[in-house]
């Protein structure tokens, strides 16, 4: 059982009496057992649970019962997002021993729909980064591209889809960590509007920001994942009410006629030629396909990357106050309450984690509101303008998903602004809470990934998947 | 210089947070440099920008809506007080606070 398992062929396959979802979930944790050593990408595994849940697909099946969506189909689950009774980390020493007491809504809802929860995936820590390199756990390898970093923050979910240790993967994305690693790895990899998948059970870092989004290896299975998990939840006040629309039926709709927006800033100085090329062969295609290409403006994409590293480090300063050695984590023992809370927070974050609870809680101290915290909004509201007044003019915005392919483990560790600026392209779509999805867009001299990323406006989603579609099915990948 | 050792002394102190004296300096040096970077925002004129402070805004059909507040059951007491590092169910404890 070698094979590279699609949602619709493990339900097949169990439907037919093929093979057991007991089986193939063992076949999951036998490919695991070969290669996790080397890749680094789960950091927990959740046999008894996955066992039970394909036992009981494998039940319907003995009593003649009609199949869920997801039935048997084998997911991992980034580790910040909460697994009942699963040890969940964010890849965090601070909570290293944390076992949840509840299920993520996200989590909650692939299991409804039968899927089997097979583990977590490693991640940098609180999601902080774009390389997974930030994990209190060791970096991950990336599949694609060995001896490369598999991008970040979710890039042990990319890594195990992009290995076929699982058929998708859930991730999360504040500044691009879905979509970059998709790209890194060459798999699909989508993030919703905000607000369309439910944030409950997410440990937050950036609360305007954080999405929960999933990887496969097509874009009709991430469609099919992003489905399941779309809609409104009463535990998350800000999920939307906004109908779900049949993603996986809007796949075939014909893209031709559509127009697609360009804009230069999103090709500026310093972008890979390699990557430059692999999209620009991207957007022929789309060409070839029928669709219209328009020259739009987004002027102010340059201000994205400093609007956000206000924005986000400010929420994340919020957020991360909780971890205090009170309710949950290791502690670190102190003479008062105040000094154990600054020597467990010490010991317990890492660098990454630290260095933005310092610049997020500088930007919102009295006497800095203003110039930094307030300003950043500001900005925020005009970036999300530019792609408000774009889509007045075409029906999705084409960019790179990153201005340079997956770089080596190690190469960019110690420059913090070097790697912030390795987000440019994707975090103006964060800004403005509009969905995106990144495609394999072709290899740079058939080795290094490229992606391609797609915008569309708010709660646009099926016009996003249906332009991933067509250019998968046109080729994309092997541009 | 936008941020001083003194400035990163006080930070972490709000924050709670020990840092060493070698992750003092590296994360001034950093931290100085981003703020550097993101002065750049002066260059726009903001002055007539409504700060966003929602995502989900009015031309979104967005459902912002509270609650009902309704008691609903919650058992999960006990099962929160097993993460703590120093539970006395159903207290967390924690050092003394108050000298008398």
């Amino acid at each position: 059982m070698s094979e590279a398992w699609t949602i619709n062929s493990v339900r097949a396959a169990i439907a037919a009496k093929k093979a057991s979802a007991r089986e193939i979930a063992a076949e999951y944790y036998r490919r695991i057992a070969e290669q996790n050593g080397k890749l680094n990408a789960f950091l927990t595994l959740c046999e008894n649970r996955a066992y039970a849940q394909a036992d009981r697909i494998d039940a319907l099946i003995a009593a003649g019962k009609p199949l869920p969506p997801l039935a048997g189909v084998p997911i991992a689950i980034k580790d910040v997002i909460s697994t009942r009774e699963v040890r969940t980390t964010c890849g965090s020493k601070i909570l290293s021993n944390y076992i949840p007491p509840y299920d993520a809504t996200a989590v909650l809802r692939l299991e409804a729909a039968g899927a089997v929860i097979l583990g977590k995936t490693n991640c940098d820590e609180f999601a902080m980064g774009s390389s997974n390199e930030n994990s209190a756990y060791g970096p991950v390898e990336n599949p694609a591209a060995p001896g490369c970093v598999p991008g970040g923050s979710s890039g042990g979910s990319a890594a195990v889809v992009a290995a076929d240790l699982a058929v998708a993967a859930l991730g999360t994305d504040t500044g691009g960590s879905i979509r970059q690693p998709g790209g890194f790895c060459g798999i699909p990899a989508m993030m919703g509007s905000y607000g369309r998948v439910s944030r409950y059970g997410l440990v937050a870092f950036a609360s305007s920001l954080d999405r929960i989004g999933p990887f496969a290896r097509s874009v009709a299975d991430v469609a099919k994942v992003l489905q399941i998990i779309a809609g409104r939840d009463p535990q998350d006040s800000t999920s939307t009410t906004a109908p779900v629309e049949d993603y996986s039926a809007a796949l075939s709709n014909p893209v031709k006629g559509l127009r697609i927006g360009i804009a230069k800033q999103y090709f500026a100085e310093g972008m890979d030629e390699g990557v430059r090329k692999k999209i620009a062969a991207g957007i022929e295609l789309y060409k070839k396909l029928g669709c219209e290409i328009v020259d739009i403006a987004m002027p102010h994409t340059d201000y994205a990357i400093a609007t956000y590293y206000i924005i986000a480090t400010a929420e994340a300063s919020s957020n991360l106050a909780r971890y205090d050695g009170v309710r949950f984590g290791p502690r670190v023992e102190g003479d008062t309450l105040i000094a154990m809370y600054r020597k467990t927070r010490g010991a317990g974050f890492g660098s990454e984690v630290k260095r933005r609870i310092v610049l997020g809680t500088y930007v919102l101290s009295a006497g800095y509101y203003d110039a930094y915290y307030l300003k950043g909004q500001k900005v925020r509201a005009l970036i999300a303008n530019d792609f408000r007044k774009a889509f007045e003019k075409v029906d999705a915005i084409v960019t790179p998903t990153s201005p340079v392919p997956p770089f080596r483990l190690g190469e960019r560790a110690n420059d913090p602004l070097q790697m912030y600026l390795a987000d440019i392209y994707t975090v103006t779509g964060s800004l403005a809470g509009i969905p995106g999805i990144s495609v394999p867009c072709g290899r740079i001299d058939g080795k290094l990934p490229v992606g391609l990323q797609i915008f569309g406006p708010a709660f646009g989603e099926a016009r996003v998947l249906q332009l991933a579609h067509a250019f998968e099915q046109a080729g994309g990948a092997t541009l | 210089m936008k941020i001083s050792r003194e400035d990163v002394l006080r930070v972490a102190d709000l924050a709670y947070l020990d840092l060493s004296e070698a992750e003092l300096e590296t994360y001034r040096a950093q931290i100085d440099e981003i703020l550097e970077y993101i002065g750049k925002l002066n260059e726009l004129d903001t002055s007539k920008v409504e700060p966003m402070a929602q995502v989900l805004s009015d031309d979104q059909t967005a459902d912002a809506t509270l609650r009902e507040d309704l008691v609903v059951p919650s058992a999960v007491a006990e099962d929160i007080l097993k993460q703590a590092p120093d539970a006395e169910p159903p207290y967390f404890r924690v050092p003394k606070v108050i000298e008398r």
